[in-house]
């Protein structure tokens, strides 16, 4: 299994995740081209780790996930970790199309949300520099970045 | 991503521009990678680390 181009490395990280992690994904029955290719993708992700688990809600049907997650396209994901009570989300989404270079941040997103998210970028488990992590921590308002790419 | 892992406060959507045209051209997507900062700030192209995290968590006035 590959996906769609990326290396071997990917899945044998994903192999080594220790904590659940669910994959919330939004599919909408009309006018979704791509839902069931993000599905498929999705999929083959969450077949890479036991500790994977995709739950997956219609974002017409299932108006009160679509808002308990802030998604109003699909498709989208969300990396939510913490198994099944409902904690352990700390705002990753992705809309589109899991592909190409962008596979490399999702599995490192669902790395981080494994690890315990804050925690374990506290803990060193993510790349950003000791100032980037003083600045989050000064923050006192919440802040929205929406990040367009494209497939790689 | 990283930074949305880091902190509680802060929410990352990627989005794949492609895929949902309208939005591109609501934020006048010309070029990726493009970053808007609650519908305010835009970081296009990507920058080092230190410079992203000034433009993007700037308190604003």
């Amino acid at each position: 299994m590959d996906f769609a181009g990326a290396s071997t490395r990917l899945e044998s990280r994903l192999a080594a995740l220790d904590s659940p992690v669910r994959l919330v994904f939004f599919t909408q029955t009309f006018d979704c081209g791509s839902c069931l290719m993000a599905r498929q993708m999705v999929d083959r992700i969450a077949a890479e780790s036991d500790q994977l688990t995709v739950v997956e809600h219609n974002l017409v049907l299932d108006k009160a996930e679509a808002a308990a997650y802030g998604v109003d396209r699909a498709p989208a994901l969300a990396v939510v970790g913490g198994g099944d009570d409902g904690v352990g989300d700390v705002g990753i989404r992705y809309y589109g199309v899991p592909a190409g270079f962008e596979m490399e941040s999702i599995v490192e997103a669902i790395e981080l949300v494994a690890a315990g998210g804050a925690a374990a970028v506290a803990a060193g488990k993510s790349a950003l520099t000791d100032e980037t992590l003083d600045a989050v921590d000064a923050l006192e308002r919440d802040v929205d970045l929406r990040v367009f790419v494209t497939p790689t | 991503m990283r930074l949305a892992a880091a902190s509680p406060r802060i929410t990352v959507s990627v989005i794949q521009a492609t895929e949902f045209p309208d939005l591109a051209q609501q934020y006048r997507v010309t070029g990726v990678p493009k970053t808007v900062v609650d519908d305010a700030i835009e970081i296009v192209g990507v920058l080092p680390e230190a410079d992203f995290v000034a433009q993007a968590l700037a308190a604003r006035a």
